[in-house]
């Protein structure tokens, strides 16, 4: 029996050759155990060494390897190639970000974004080592622990409209971050982050579409910690208006 | 130690794109995410539509029936029958999204999200009854 | 950079959003659907008088009224910006959106006063 086979098509983009992408496409054997990532890989092994693109664990834990397949935001690793029969499948490099070559995108204001949340436990004072560890129960973990699965894979950013139309907005795994650490019992900066966060280019600019919660591949919800902490920032402004002499 | 290292510099030569002007036709979430965007003007539209009408009140008989003579008109049934879908889909996202933004506390228990949605619901009939129960009854 | 005063017009969205999305269906299939066709009987002139006369009444169809309005005004500006990729145009959008909300409310004001 023949080998069944899928055809991909992938954007290209050799900046150093030409100005604008293209499409190639390539026929790769349909293996019932295949993911995309085995594809592209099977595609720089056998057939083209010059495709780039980012991997690293195959297990939906590193974020790395985040491409548009036929339009939406997933991990290939986590893609069977079997779902997109009888294809083409189309893989484009992840929206809303600078693409530097192929599938490999630019991820520094990403990164710079991220650092901006403060994304650490900030204490006031610390504890001296001989009194012990912070203790938490399990109900104060739960609070945060579902933003705390957040890998930086991105696909947040590429799914949300508003990171496409507005460059400036700090994105949603960076809120989702910012949340993470300022549900944590023993974490002291949400003043700090608020001050971050409630700038015009922080919460304000998202319109709730809610796409970045329903393509995050580790099941947080970005969408909820942004509207959680636009409530929180709008008690913060009434409060600072009604009452300024209050702290 | 007398060459300093140099790098070659990087020079990416980005390739950027910009998001066209409907994006929002594109993906059926999308459509879900502008229509329920744009059921605010037909708020507004109704929220102006009973202000006109309660305004016929301080006029006078006359005015208040030529109000409700209108309202019988084709294009204002059609109108009205159009914000009504639209206020209803308002209502229905309106709720099924509250508890995105509100997460309420019984002691160490948290309210599930699928709770307060219904509370939102049974708000929502409440009000519904005793507004009609007012106008019934008048 | 300094806090947004976003949270100003993101507490009237809010509420407008909460108080049209409880009251404004069961207005609108009532007044403007049931009531023209015929399914249930059209209160007479004095009997909507009376109903709207009553200063609670007011003030809830102003609070209606108003807050519905700043919600389209919010909601609104942020269509155009995203939707139609305005936002060049941003003073003049905020002038018509909360412009427009203010003055609808001020009108109402104006109206249910006279009531």
């Amino acid at each position: 029996m023949t080998q069944q086979t899928i055809a991909l098509e992938v954007f290209r983009y050799r900046p150093e050759e030409e100005h604008e992408p293209t499409f190639q496409t390539y026929e790769v054997p349909l293996k019932k155990e295949w993911v995309v990532l085995d594809a592209l890989n099977y595609i720089k092994d056998e057939i083209d060494g010059t495709l780039t693109f980012r991997w690293s664990c195959r297990m939906g834990v590193c974020g790395s390897c985040g491409m548009m397949i036929n339009g939406t935001p997933v991990l290939t690793c986590a893609a069977f190639l079997e779902t997109y029969q009888p294809g083409p499948v189309r893989i484009e490099p992840l929206a809303n970000f600078p693409v530097v070559r192929d599938l490999v995108i630019l991820m520094s204001d990403f990164m710079e974004k991220l650092g901006r949340v403060k994304p650490w436990i900030i204490t006031e004072k610390e504890k001296p080592v001989a009194e012990g560890e912070y203790l938490q129960t399990p109900t104060q973990l739960a609070d945060f622990k579902q933003y705390s699965m957040c890998i930086n894979c991105m696909l947040c950013y590429s799914a949300c409209p508003v990171s496409g139309l507005e460059p400036d907005f700090i994105g949603p795994a960076a809120i989702a971050l910012a949340q993470r650490y300022n549900l944590d019992s023993r974490d002291e900066g949400s003043a700090q982050r608020m001050e971050i966060l409630s700038q015009d280019d922080g919460i304000w600019q998202c319109t709730l579409v809610g796409e970045c919660s329903a393509v995050c591949p580790k099941g947080v919800d970005p969408a909820g910690a942004i509207q959680r902490y636009k409530v929180a920032s709008t008690n913060d402004w009434w409060r600072s208006k009604l009452m300024p002499w209050g702290k | 130690m007398s060459h300093p290292t140099r790098y070659r510099k990087y020079h990416p030569k980005l390739y950027r794109t910009r998001m066209p002007i409907f994006w929002w036709v594109r993906k059926w979430t999308h459509i879900h995410f502008i229509t329920r965007e744009l059921t605010s003007v037909f708020v507004a539209f109704y929220a102006i539509e009973l202000l006109f009408l309660l305004r016929t009140l301080t006029r006078g008989q006359e005015a208040y029936d030529a109000f409700l003579a209108w309202l019988q008109t084709p294009l204002a049934l059609a109108l009205n029958t159009i914000a009504f879908l639209m206020i209803a889909f308002h209502s229905i996202t309106w709720f099924n999204l509250a508890p995105k933004a509100l997460v309420i506390r019984v002691g160490e228990l948290r309210i599930p999200p699928v709770a307060i949605a219904g509370m939102n619901y049974a708000g929502w009939a409440v009000f519904s009854a005793a507004l009609a129960w007012l106008i019934l009854s008048a | 950079m300094k806090k947004s005063n976003e949270p100003l017009w993101w507490a009237f969205f809010g509420a407008g959003g909460a108080l049209s999305a409880l009251c404004l269906p069961a207005l609108l299939f009532l007044l403007a659907l049931a009531m023209p066709l015929g399914w249930i009987e059209t209160p007479s002139f004095e009997a909507a008088s009376g109903l709207v006369h009553h200063p609670l009444a007011r003030l809830f169809l102003f609070a209606l009224i108003s807050l519905s309005l700043l919600h389209w005004g919010h909601r609104f500006r942020f269509t155009l910006y995203d939707g139609l990729q305005l936002k060049h145009l941003e003073s003049l959008i905020v002038v018509f959106c909360y412009g427009g909300a203010i003055v609808g409310s001020i009108f109402a004001g104006f109206v249910l006063w006279q009531l």
